[in-house]
């Protein structure tokens, strides 16, 4: 059953993800962005960890996404959008992203057939719900945690400042 | 753990039959007749002009950008919320620094007027706006301005 | 097998009997209480067989109107987005409804049932998910329509919904840290418990400042008057402008039931859920020692009732409050929910802490 689920959600994601890609039109992008996103937090709660697929559906599909379609409309990009003129410099990072990407893969693909695991997987009795989370954020990983505060702090003041910046001299509307 | 979420997944299809039903007994009872005047753009009967797109302010962008900050922070506050009468002092102090560094942004954002929307510039009568014009009208007409313009 | 069957019993039971006829009545109690609040009669012309019943046939003729006008696609909209938006706005208001606790455990033929479509353990953060989704509905539906008015109404309507989305979900965080649970079902069997051995622990006596503000956001959230900038009729008229037929059906049937959501979100949290003061799983035990013991099946039913009681209350309340305030302005409403809600809920926050950690 576990299995079954896992295979449907692992192909919706990758088709989704597909079809975003491939989607001349980004609002139907967005739109199978969250279907993938949607899929993903299946995945988690296949891996017991519930509360880090509701925090993936809060932020990512609720929040995140709608920001993006804010960006599309305020831009207004239409469906016969031409493709876009990437510059040589994000060709190349582009390129070394999916090497890196690959890399990983492979790594992890690797370890696993000489019997390594690659990545440590929940032990048994250990659950990803909300209060051995909470009990883990406040103990062990406390300095990540305000850390976090301060990574929010800067990304609302740059905000601010990059909507300063580029829009707010042109002409006000009426 | 897995069954916990096998009935909210049953749900959604069940939601999900029951508006294809709707939408399949509403297409079978109503009539289809388009014509040209019924499928325009709907502007009180006027011919829309120009694109139905507008540029819109970029308060609405800075606002999502801000929400999304705060979503996170909720999403962090719930784990602490469930421990926090085990957890004592400790985890009060450091939440209460979490929250500060995030009152600061909103602190900031509000100093910066990211949070204000446009008001209507008259003060709170219509005749702050344009005082010469009530002064030629009587009283009782005076009076009526004032209720309708608030 | 056996958890499929039950599951869509549930459904059948809780949403097609349930909260959908509320929401039907709803539509009905709209009219004729702002005509009884106006001092006019309200509906009253739909009969059948000249019988009348305070007009509350109208909701039937309402929904027959709804089902059988055309649904049509108007010029320049993107066809497969119109159709889909709707859909997804009245989908993710019936789900909200999965982990709401209509009351505790019943027992029949020997197997327990809990009177709760989805036990979900993340309740509050499913239920926040579920809510932050109420937004695609709207911005997608307003985009597809190719039409300013509709534009507009979307972007007002979605910024709203997410500014009061955060004060939702702080005035939550202090309900979260009295209770000490995310699920749903613990939280209303807590409130069963007694303070002081004759106060039920209700979450509007621990968290007064939460309810006020949850109450407020929630309102908000659903867009109804005082805060229908978004889709106020004699203005702009809303994201739905371009929708006829049952496509404006499904977004009108959207907004009752998140209407009902709400309340049923409020009842849950503040209000005591299901819970009868005294009434225990084998029924009454008064804090003056004397006792009513009742049959299981008792028990639920009366946690059933005490719930939609409690629910139809408030859902009168909220109805009186649309037609009591007047409109605020979108500058008042951004206002209210970034300046006023939010540090009042985070204020809430740290109120509770202290008091919880000095009583300890």
């Amino acid at each position: 059953m576990q299995e079954i689920l896992f295979f449907v959600l692992a192909a919706v994601a990758v088709l989704s993800a597909l079809g975003m890609l491939l989607n001349k039109n980004p609002v139907y992008s967005v739109l199978l962005l969250i279907v993938t996103l949607f899929s993903i937090a299946g995945l988690y709660v296949l891996l017991n960890a519930s509360f880090i697929a509701a925090v993936h559906l809060i932020v990512y599909a609720g929040a995140i996404m709608v920001l993006f379609l804010f960006v599309i409309m305020l831009l207004d990009i239409r469906a016969d959008v031409e493709h876009i003129n990437l510059k040589r410099l994000s060709r190349i990072l582009a390129l070394l992203a999916t090497f890196i990407f690959l890399g990983e893969t492979f790594l992890i693909i690797w370890m696993s057939l000489k019997g390594k695991a690659a990545f440590v997987g929940l032990g048994e009795g250990i659950l990803g719900d909300v209060p051995s989370v909470g009990e883990l954020l406040f103990t062990k990983y406390l300095l990540p945690f305000e850390i976090a505060s301060v990574l929010l702090l800067v990304a609302i003041v740059g905000a601010i400042i990059l909507a300063k910046r580029k829009l707010r001299p042109e002409p006000p509307a009426a | 753990m897995l069954l916990h979420f096998a009935a909210p997944f049953i749900f959604v299809i069940v939601a999900a039959a029951f508006i294809a039903l709707n939408l399949l007994i509403s297409r079978l009872l109503q009539p289809r007749v388009p014509s040209a005047g019924k499928n325009t753009t709907y502007e009180c009967g006027e011919i829309p002009i120009g694109s139905s797109w507008v540029q819109f302010n970029i308060r609405f962008y800075v606002i999502t950008l801000i929400f999304v900050i705060f979503d996170v922070e909720i999403v962090f506050l719930v784990p602490w919320a469930v421990v926090f009468k085990d957890l004592g002092w400790f985890a009060f102090v450091e939440v209460v620094i979490f929250v500060f560094i995030l009152l600061v942004g909103l602190a900031y954002a509000w100093r910066k007027g990211d949070l204000e929307w446009d008001k209507p510039e008259t003060g709170k009568f219509a005749r702050d706006a344009a005082p010469q014009l009530f002064e030629e009208v009587g009283t009782e007409r005076q009076q009526t301005v004032q209720e309708v313009t608030l | 097998m056996q958890a499929l069957a039950e599951a869509a019993g549930k459904f059948v039971f809780f949403i097609g009997l349930i909260v959908l006829n509320i929401a039907a009545i709803l539509t009905w109690v709209e009219r004729k209480q702002s005509a009884v609040m106006q001092d006019r009669i309200g509906a009253n012309r739909a009969t059948i067989f000249g019988i009348r019943m305070l007009g509350m046939f109208h909701m039937l003729a309402d929904m027959l109107k709804l089902f059988t006008k055309e649904f049509f696609i108007p010029m320049g909209a993107r066809r497969f987005v119109y159709l889909l938006a709707p859909m997804i706005s009245l989908l993710f208001a019936l789900v909200g409804f999965a982990a709401i606790p209509f009351g505790d455990t019943l027992i029949l033929g020997g197997r327990e049932i809990p009177l709760q479509i989805a036990n979900v353990n993340i309740g509050i953060l499913y239920i926040f998910a579920v809510l932050g989704m109420a937004v695609y509905g709207v911005v997608l539906g307003a985009w597809a329509s190719n039409n300013n008015y509709a534009l507009l109404g979307g972007l007002r309507a979605s910024a709203q919904m997410l500014s009061y989305e955060v004060a939702i979900g702080v005035s939550l965080v202090g309900v979260i840290m009295v209770y000490q649970t995310v699920d749903l079902m613990e939280i209303a069997r807590a409130q069963g418990q007694l303070l002081w051995g004759w106060l039920p622990q209700w979450g509007i006596l621990l968290q007064p400042l939460g309810f006020l503000i949850f109450m407020t956001a929630g309102i908000a959230e659903t867009k109804r008057i005082p805060f229908d900038a978004p889709e106020g009729e004699s203005e702009i008229v809303g994201y739905f402008i371009e929708y006829s037929g049952m496509g404006f059906g499904m977004y009108f049937l959207t907004d009752f039931l998140e209407t009902i959501l709400i309340a049923s979100l409020t009842v849950t949290f503040f209000l005591g859920g299901f819970q009868v003061p005294y009434l225990y799983a084998d029924g009454f035990h008064f804090p003056w020692g004397q006792a009513i013991l009742l049959p299981n099946i008792a028990v639920a039913a009366l946690q059933f009732l005490s719930f939609l009681i409690k629910l139809i209350v408030l859902l009168f309340i909220m109805m009186a409050i649309r037609w009591t305030l007047p409109r605020f302005r979108y500058d008042q409403i951004m206002h209210l929910g970034w300046k006023i809600l939010l540090p009042a809920s985070l204020i809430n926050i740290l109120i509770t802490a202290v008091v919880l950690t000095i009583i300890g």
